[in-house]
């Protein structure tokens, strides 16, 4: 995807046409990328709000007592509250990973890279784990609106979860042969960017799914 | 009446320079021009496949209790005609423009991603055949392009129908999103030096808007047709109102939310392409430029919040009811001031009435007609009593046959010779004019008849005592008359490419950068990047045109003028400029690529292994074609990555 600058670069004339921001392209493609994830997961939170509450049937997410019959929720609010943490932290380590790429620090520009995939994927264990216990626990996709909607929305993001983490190693490894230095800094950035975004949009979930009822 | 104003020297077209042939070379392309042909021509076949479906629909409703097809293909014909139409022919016509046109007007040497652009063109070229795959297994999609749910969840649409609509929309989808991401960097980012916002020519403007609304809207109905999907395929409970009480309007308010600026999606690049047009041939500029600019803007942003006058007749109640229907009013504003700006425009011109400027100005009155008929469904009672009518047929074909598809055939008579170095037949293009206005009026008109006697649309037939006879056979006869019409215009772009006037750089004198390079482009289309000083770079040195004509600051006056009359005499000297290759002139071009093919073909295999779940019994399925496109897909994503040379 270097082509814009391939382009602007080797333009005879005039002798400076970088682009007409001054925005690198890439970047700038993903901040639109992003704009149209927002609308993705904005209508699937959308739906998963106009559904809240109303499921016919049991199992249920938080605890409820209906017509006199006490219902257990199934969510596991202080396991999803660590996997979010780490979740968090893991964009700290992200922006550990840009600062040494930008110093030209490989080793531990690799190192931070590793740690941030790392966070992404004790998320993504929780997250199966969550999965696996709450269909044993009787809640699949087909079971009612809740479990529909539930495992559609954080599985989508799960979904983004794994990309990130795919993405960050090849970055990794990269960074360890050598192949991104200083001068690549924009390939750290947009992973970095798509990374922060996956975050910002699982803290939006979190509550609205896990801690209001 | 003469047509043309210069006709540069004959050349011959076909020795184009060294720029490489053949089959594989398209297949790998990355430059935006072929990319943008290959649109054009993909989306003529579907709409030519769209106008037969139309066509048989009009011989089924000639006479009353017909059985020239079954309610069934009925069913299937209306569905696909919408669906071809929109996302097979009007949106990637509109994306062939944008493709060819809006790279050359904004200066640049391709887009700001060629290969995501190919990548693109492969998705709309698999999804559309996908989509029309239901037709051999007869199971095309049959309950409207809308799609109701829960109407449309396996319960109550058995079979593959609906599968090949949530999956082939989605990979089509896919390909609006991409190509729409690529659309909007390149008009921010790659314009040419002096050419700011506001000195953009104004289809250029008008392509930015769309796509800003298509990378929204769409992703709202990717999520849509993912859960329906789901549902469908996975079995949850979305649009289950039965068992798991599910709310049956959450499926209208999705779709719609796309649905509705979908409508601006296909109409307002024609909005761009006339404001190109009737300048050009009255020798004016647009008539208020800004407020164009601005009332586009406002199109776009106010088509986002009237979703819901689609759904008057659900029962939402007197405030929404009241709120959609004053938001939807209020977009006759900017629209109305578009239809007096272009009469403005118009207005003391010295104007010559080619087929372009036929085409525009017919698009201005029955645009004008589809819109006064869409105000008046604006208004919840009236609505009630149109909906599910004919009178709604009626709206929607004035506002995409005499709006969208009017203003893509004067863009296709005012850029064909930019694209292919050759004039229309303009004696064949008067005749295709004609008819088509003709025809259409004959078609769709008395639909506004049928609707208000309670004609019901999407049914497959009606009784002789009905009172419904006379005007349909008037509308089929007319519906051939377009068909007749649209078989000339294909002669005519079919011989035009070989044997019509040869056109030179600028044929109508029109006042775009477009027109300051060779028709067609040399593969790098600017030897030098222009610089720009004002909206109408072309027009600068001649006082009768350029008056009017916003220009920069003093300062920037006393640049270098690189483009205006002196200018464009050295660009026509075609055949120099021909003979040098982009290696010649040391411009360094994307190299090909067969890697967008393959990622489009992955992709696509993800969503075919989704649909032949269930074609020989339940547990029959073709995961394994998942899995193989997921393959796909993963490694033509890092081959893409690490491609040399890009």
């Amino acid at each position: 995807m270097d082509s814009s600058h391939a382009l602007a670069d080797h333009a005879a004339h005039p002798a400076h046409i970088d682009t007409s921001t001054g925005l690198d392209s890439r970047k700038m493609a993903f901040w639109t990328f992003i704009g149209s994830e927002c609308l993705l997961f904005g209508s699937l939170i959308a739906t998963y709000m106009a559904y809240k509450g109303r499921s016919l049937k049991p199992p249920y997410p938080h605890d409820v007592t209906i017509n006199g019959v006490a219902h257990e929720g199934v969510l596991n609010i202080p396991l999803t509250s660590f996997s979010t943490f780490i979740l968090l932290m893991s964009s700290v380590a992200m922006v550990f990973a840009l600062y040494n790429v930008q110093r030209g620090d490989r080793k531990w520009a690799a190192f931070w890279l590793f740690a941030t995939a790392f966070g992404g994927s004790i998320f993504l264990g929780c997250q199966v784990f969550e999965f696996t216990e709450f269909y044993h626990n009787g809640l699949t996709l087909k079971s009612n609106l809740f479990g529909s909607t539930f495992f559609v929305l954080t599985g989508f993001h799960g979904a983004h979860v794994t990309v990130g983490i795919i993405y960050l190693i090849t970055l990794g490894v990269m960074t360890m042969r050598g192949r991104i230095g200083p001068e690549r800094t924009l390939n750290v950035e947009i992973a970095g960017l798509y990374w922060h975004f996956v975050d910002v949009i699982w803290i939006v979930i979190f509550p609205l799914v896990y801690l209001i009822p | 009446m003469s047509s043309t104003a210069t006709v540069a020297a004959p050349r011959p077209v076909a020795a184009h320079h060294a720029e490489p042939t053949g089959l594989w070379s398209w297949i790998t392309t990355v430059d935006h021009k072929r990319i943008g042909i290959m649109y054009g021509v993909t989306a003529f076949v579907w709409f030519l496949v769209a106008g037969i479906e139309a066509l048989m629909i009009r011989v089924q409703l000639f006479v009353p209790n017909n059985h020239f097809v079954s309610a069934e293909t009925y069913n299937s014909l209306f569905t696909m005609h919408a669906l071809t139409m929109i996302f097979g022919a009007l949106m990637p016509l509109t994306a062939a423009f944008f493709n060819f046109i809006v790279p050359l007007q904004v200066g640049a040497r391709d887009v700001a991603f060629p290969r995501l652009n190919a990548l693109s063109y492969w998705l709309f070229l698999f999804g559309g055949i996908f989509l029309n795959v239901g037709w051999v297994f007869k199971a095309a999609p049959d309950a409207g392009w809308f799609a109701y749910a829960p109407l449309t969840i396996e319960a109550w649409a058995p079979g593959l129908h609906m599968d090949f609509y949530v999956l082939g929309l989605q990979v089509l989808g896919l390909s609006s999103i991409i190509a729409s991401l690529n659309f909007i960097i390149t008009i921010i980012n790659l314009r040419a030096p002096g050419m700011r916002l506001m000195r953009m020519p104004i289809f250029t403007w008008m392509t930015l808007i769309t796509s800003v609304l298509i990378v929204t809207a769409m992703a709202v109905f990717t999520i849509a047709i993912t859960e329906l999907m789901f549902d469908r395929v996975f079995g949850t409970n979305f649009f289950n109102t039965v068992d798991a009480g599910a709310d049956p309007l959450l499926w209208q308010h999705l779709f719609w939310m796309f649905g509705h600026p979908e409508v601006y999606i296909l109409i307002i690049p024609i909005m761009g392409m006339v404001s190109e047009v009737l300048p050009t041939f009255s020798r004016k500029p647009l008539f208020g430029y800004n407020v164009m600019v601005f009332s586009g803007v406002l199109i776009g942003w106010l088509g986002w919040g009237v979703w819901s006058h689609h759904m008057f007749a659900t029962g939402m109640g007197p405030i929404a009811d009241s709120f959609f229907a004053l938001s939807t009013m209020l977009i006759a504003i900017p629209t109305g001031i578009k239809i007096f700006n272009w009469l403005g425009t118009i207005y003391g011109g010295s104007v010559r009435f080619t087929t372009a400027m036929l085409f525009s100005v017919g698009f201005i009155a029955m645009f004008t007609i589809g819109g006064i008929s869409g105000v008046m469904h604006s208004s919840a009672p009236s609505d009630l009593q149109q909906t599910d009518t004919y009178f709604v047929v009626a709206h929607i074909h004035y506002v995409f046959f005499g709006g969208t598809v009017m203003g893509l055939w004067s863009a296709m008579y005012y850029w064909y010779p930019k694209v292919f170095g050759r004039l229309l037949d303009e004696k064949m293009g008067k005749a295709h004019f004609w008819l088509t206005m003709v025809g259409m009026n004959l078609t769709f008109f008395p639909m506004h008849f049928v609707g208000m006697f309670g004609m019901p649309r999407r049914t497959w037939t009606y009784g002789p005592e009905q009172g419904f006879t006379i005007w349909n056979q008037v509308e089929t006869i007319g519906s051939f008359i377009i068909a007749l019409a649209t078989l000339i215009f294909a002669v005519n772009l079919f011989t035009a490419w070989k044997r019509g006037r040869v056109a030179g750089p600028n044929p109508w004198g029109a006042a775009t950068l477009e027109w300051s390079i060779p028709s067609p482009p040399p593969v790098y289309n600017f030897r030098e990047i222009p610089v720009v000083h004002s909206r109408m770079p072309l027009w600068e040195g001649d006082p009768t045109k350029a008056a009017g004509i916003p220009h920069g600051r003093a300062e920037e006056e006393t640049e270098q003028v690189t483009l205006g009359g002196a200018a464009l005499a050295e660009v026509g000297d075609v055949h120099d400029e021909n003979k040098m290759s982009a290696h010649d002139l040391g411009i360094h071009l994307p190299p090909p690529s067969f890697w967008p093919i393959v990622l489009a073909f992955g992709i696509t295999l993800i969503f075919v292994g989704l649909i032949f779940r269930q074609l020989t019994g339940a547990m029959h399925s073709l995961w394994y074609l998942m899995i193989a496109g997921v393959a796909i897909t993963v490694l033509s994503i890092y081959a893409w990555a690490f491609e040399p040379g890009h």
